[in-house]
């Protein structure tokens, strides 16, 4: 009936957010694609021409890109690894009967709101320092080596602090969901003698499958570009170096604006090959 | 017997939950406790935990070289502004995507997403040139926008879930009886998402607060926000533990503080549709 | 409503802030180092001399870079003084992206500088960044651990004398570790002292046709040295390490020897700083047996003019407030002489009361035996003792030291590391077009 109406109406509300967005999206990347094919060194006077392909044949020909990628999904994927697996658990943990949940979960949700620089610089000074952290206090207390967490193992540790700050979001989105699960039909479970395990795989796990999807999706999202906690923890030393900061220090550290571009074009590309990834699991759920 | 079973899963379950909790907490409560340490102290071997001469000196030095106030005031504009203009702007486009869906909804929806994975550092020329253009460096309003549109497609989506939820009767109701479009989104919707919009507001607060790149590589002297405050405290010469520890509380503490009073909300409305 | 309100308070703020511009308030980024900290306490000073008012932006080191570098190179004129350093002044100068600092009044004494430092600042004779301190290395070490060891430091000391010194220092029960070495990776960081370490070996970054020379047998040598020496004395996660991590270090009495800034000498001396404050002693920057050059750098941290601000005549006001030597004698009379900050200018070291702290000779040694325009054994195409001042040595020795860490932290092996470093160089030198 007002369906002709309501629509223009609709699309004359959706059109401020699309076409901001649109051109958020656009500008910039008509201007890195415009860039991508220029030899641009500001520190050589700017604008030297254009170049051709040059730009993106150098960026992934380089050595350094093929490790930046498998960096980049290393820490991603480590990332939603721990916060999913952790953020079950935690989950299911507090949402049994306690006394003081809310307390538990104000501590649990901290790490959040955390800025990101702040998170890295506690962690590295004070915690992963190899002389003077607390971790090394800790080694040292039971006689053993401190770890050299920041070069030996730099993708675990930075996997690490990034999990801490992720993992309260999992929690809370996975708790709200299993709060939502049908406890009689647990009950019932259990009744029938139906072992913990076997609960939670064919109770549990289908039930959370689509929040498990979101938190995938948001966290993705915002992994794919994480640049602070590199930045101050390992500056992309020790193989640390994500397809994120490589750009970075291509634009910045040796000022090569083209071939920066070059490579923030691959980098949209392999965000979007993940995204129509996450995409297809995502909106089939999103219709379930 | 019953009762001693569930007793006594309680008593495991809060010192296994309290455990969790406190581990999860323990690297911000160790900066609190470092924040009021002396620098040999902050490094002392074994650490000390509260058996130690509580001092301000952290925080007085740190205000006295700071305009704390003026960083913080950055903060809080910024964030509120780049949440409060990102709602005015999600709200009807949420509003229609759940109510007048079409077959490209979802896709809209989608793409919209697919905008927050632009590398920053890919386009940080671009837009730093642009704003050099339109007089936006160092100005709080560039900051609220680039914020604003940065978050955009996650209020959308966020919102677009809650409204999802809400029962298309009572609008058929509300439009039987007379409602404009105008009092359909003010008086019937509204009231029936506040929860959705308060938790998505907070969110977004929360991740413009934290958004470390923009705000850093955009500013100077005078929209500079908290983060940017705490790159002046990151590796000074000589022993700065404790007053890193300050100066990373500080630009926490109103955050976390807000969080906590408000996370009832936050986590009522936190689920991104993941709860059918 | 709270928004619009926000936004005209925004706007009413700029407005504000453009007016201010007029009546003179420069905007100043600087590196969150001691001196530059002391500076901004100090400012009233200025502001009641000259009626300007300042406001500070002090960012940590590598943001600072990024920061100004990114703005300079766009026009931003966000900032009316950069805080910048011997690497890009003369790059920067001779894009014309500073205004010349060649007529500053004759109070100043612009003469007085330490021509070396000058020098370093200058593109074809013309200076377009004033020195705020000035340093060289030389190596710290502990008087009372080298006593305990039986040795004697020379006032000259060449590398394998370092050596045997830190492996008697060393102590790894009691966490005294004979070197601490810069190993964070970073042009600025683990690069200069490999680089001016590798010039005392012979080796030099690239031949007369900037061929680069990594695969030759000079820094196979530097760089398995400097590696072993590392490996045997240095101290845990010392691939993390830079000045600051050193200088904590040293201070915590952690330290048999450290070679790094001249200016880190006021810092390990001050009681108030160090548990080892009257047991350090200063030599110079060892040699390869043989080898006529020392591996010592050359730096300044210096104050420019980005060209095209609005607020020339201010920000050049503060420039001479704050490199003068009225600053230098308000440094001394509120903190005393150690804490002035050093390696500027030449009456500093003809300064009597000055000359009585115990580090101002050997500083001065130092800064006097660093030579960027011929710093290495072999001749180079390049001016810079621990750089070479092209506009691609920031990107290239970023990855190198990268790659020097790595071996640091026992990843890979030298010749890994030197080959990578070969194949980096050699890569974004042809990408240049050279």
């Amino acid at each position: 009936m007002a369906t002709q109406h309501s629509r223009s109406a609709a699309r004359f509300m959706m059109a401020p957010a699309v076409i901001l967005l649109l051109g958020w999206m656009l500008v910039p990347l008509i201007m890195t694609l415009y860039f991508s094919f220029k030899r641009y060194l500001p520190l050589r006077g700017g604008d030297l021409g254009w170049t051709g392909f040059d730009n993106y044949v150098r960026f992934v020909t380089s050595s350094a890109f093929w490790p930046s990628v498998q960096a980049t999904l290393i820490i991603v994927g480590g990332t939603l690894l721990i916060t999913v697996i952790f953020g079950v658990l935690l989950g299911i943990l507090l949402n049994q009967p306690m006394w003081g949940q809310g307390v538990v979960r104000i501590l649990v949700i901290a790490p959040f709101f955390v800025m990101p620089t702040v998170s890295a610089l506690v962690w590295k000074n004070m915690f992963m320092d190899p002389v003077n952290g607390l971790f090394a206090h800790l080694w040292k207390a039971v006689g053993a080596q401190p770890i050299e967490w920041l070069s030996d193992i730099s993708l675990f540790s930075i996997v690490l602090i990034v999990s801490w700050q992720w993992l309260p979001f999992a929690t809370l989105i996975l708790l709200t969901a299993i709060q939502s699960l049908d406890s009689e039909q647990l009950e019932a479970a259990e009744m029938d003698g139906a072992p913990v395990l076997k609960r939670f795989a064919y109770i549990t796990l289908p039930h959370l499958s689509r929040a498990i999807t979101i938190v995938i999706l948001i966290e993705t999202i915002f992994l794919l570009s994480i640049f602070a906690e590199i930045f101050v923890t390992t500056g992309g030393a020790f193989g640390s170096r994500t397809l994120t900061y490589l750009i970075f220090q291509r634009v910045l550290e040796s000022q090569n604006v083209g071939l920066g571009s070059a490579g923030g074009v691959y980098a949209i590309i392999l965000a979007n090959i993940v995204a129509i990834f996450l995409m297809r699991i995502v909106g089939k759920n999103l219709d379930a | 017997m019953a009762r001693t079973v569930t007793t006594n899963r309680k008593i495991i379950n809060t010192a296994a939950a309290w455990a969790v909790g406190l581990l999860i907490f323990f690297p911000i409560l160790w900066t609190i406790l470092t924040s009021f340490k002396t620098e040999a102290v902050a490094v002392a071997d074994p650490p000390v935990f509260l058996a130690f001469d509580w001092t301000l000196d952290n925080y007085r030095t740190v205000l006295e070289r700071s305009n704390y106030a003026r960083f913080l005031m950055n903060s809080i504009i910024i964030a509120g502004g780049a949440t409060l203009l990102g709602l005015l702007i999600a709200i009807p486009a949420a509003w229609s995507m759940a109510f007048v869906p079409s077959r490209k909804t979802k896709d809209i929806l989608l793409w919209m997403l697919s905008t927050k994975m632009l590398p920053a550092v890919g386009v940080l020329y671009p837009i730093y040139l642009i704003f050099i253009r339109l007089g936006l460096l160092d100005t709080r309003t560039g900051l609220i926008i680039v914020l604003m549109l940065m978050n955009l497609p996650i209020i959308v989506w966020m919102l677009y879930t809650y409204f999802k939820e809400i029962p298309g009767e009572i609008l058929e109701a509300a439009r039987m009886d007379g409602a404009s479009l105008k009092d359909e989104i003010l008086y019937v919707l509204t009231p029936m998402a506040i929860p959705g919009i308060a938790s998505t507001m907070l969110l977004n607060f929360i991740l413009a607060w934290n958004e470390a790149f923009w705000t850093l590589n955009l500013t100077a002297a005078k929209a500079a926000p908290l983060t940017a405050f705490i790159a002046s405290y990151s590796s000074p010469e000589g022993l700065f533990f404790a007053k890193l520890s300050a100066a990373s509380t500080m630009a926490i503490a109103p955050i976390l503080i807000l969080g906590w009073f408000s996370q009832k909300q936050l986590v009522s409305g936190l689920t991104f549709g993941a709860v059918k | 409503m709270y928004f619009t309100h926000a936004c005209r308070a925004a706007t009413a703020l700029t407005l504000l802030a453009t007016t201010a511009a007029y009546a003179d308030t420069i905007t100043i980024a600087t590196v969150n180092n001691g001196d530059m900290i002391r500076m901004q306490g100090l400012t009233d000073d200025f502001t009641v001399k000259t009626g300007h008012e300042v406001e500070w932006v002090t960012l940590e080191e590598n943001v600072l870079r990024q920061r100004v570098t990114q703005d300079i190179a766009t026009k931003g004129g966000q900032f009316d003084i950069m805080t910048i350093g011997m690497y890009e002044a003369p790059i920067w100068g001779a894009n014309g992206w500073l205004v010349p600092l060649d007529d500053l009044s004759a109070e100043y004494n612009a003469d007085d500088i330490l021509p070396a430092m000058r020098n370093g600042l200058s593109h074809d004779g013309t200076m377009y960044a004033a020195p705020f301190y000035g340093e060289s290395s030389m190596v710290f070490y502990r008087t009372d651990l080298m006593e305990q060891a039986g040795l004697e430091m020379p006032e000259a000391p060449t590398w394998e004398f370092i050596r045997e010194a830190a492996l008697a220092m060393t102590d790894k029960e009691n966490e005294i570790y004979g070197a601490c070495l810069r190993g964070k990776a970073g042009w600025g960081d683990n690069m200069a002292f490999i680089t001016s370490m590798a010039n005392s070996f012979g080796a030099r970054w690239f031949d007369e046709d900037w061929q680069p020379q990594f695969d030759s047998a000079e820094w196979q040598e530097a760089l398995t040295f400097y590696l072993e020496l590392m490996e045997e004395a240095g101290p845990p996660g010392a691939s993390g390490n830079s000045f600051n991590e050193n200088l904590t270090l040293f201070n915590q009495g952690k330290c048999g020897m450290w070679i790094d800034a001249t200016v880190a000498a006021s810092k390990l001396t001050d009681p108030s700083e160090s548990v080892v404050a009257d047991k350090v002693g200063f030599a110079l920057a060892p040699n390869k047996d043989g080898v006529d050059k020392r591996g010592n750098w050359l730096w300044a941290w210096a104050l420019a003019v980005p060209a095209g601000t609005q607020n020339e005549g201010a920000a050049k006001a503060f420039i001479e407030w704050a490199t003068s030597n009225q600053y230098i004698e308000l440094v001394a009379s509120k903190e005393g002489w150690a804490n002035v900050p050093p390696g500027a200018r030449v009456s500093l070291y003809e300064n009597e009361e000055y000359s009585k702290i115990p580090f101002a000779d050997m500083t001065l040694k130092s800064i006097l035996s660093a030579d960027p325009n011929n710093p290495t054994v072999e001749p180079v195409p390049y001016t810079g003792v621990q750089f070479a001042a092209i506009p691609e040595f920031a990107g290239i020795a970023g990855q190198v030291g990268q790659e020097f860490a790595a071996a640091v932290a026992g990843q890979q092996s030298a010749e890994a590391a030197l080959e990578k470093a070969q194949a980096i160089t050699a890569e974004e030198m042809e990408a240049a077009g050279y």
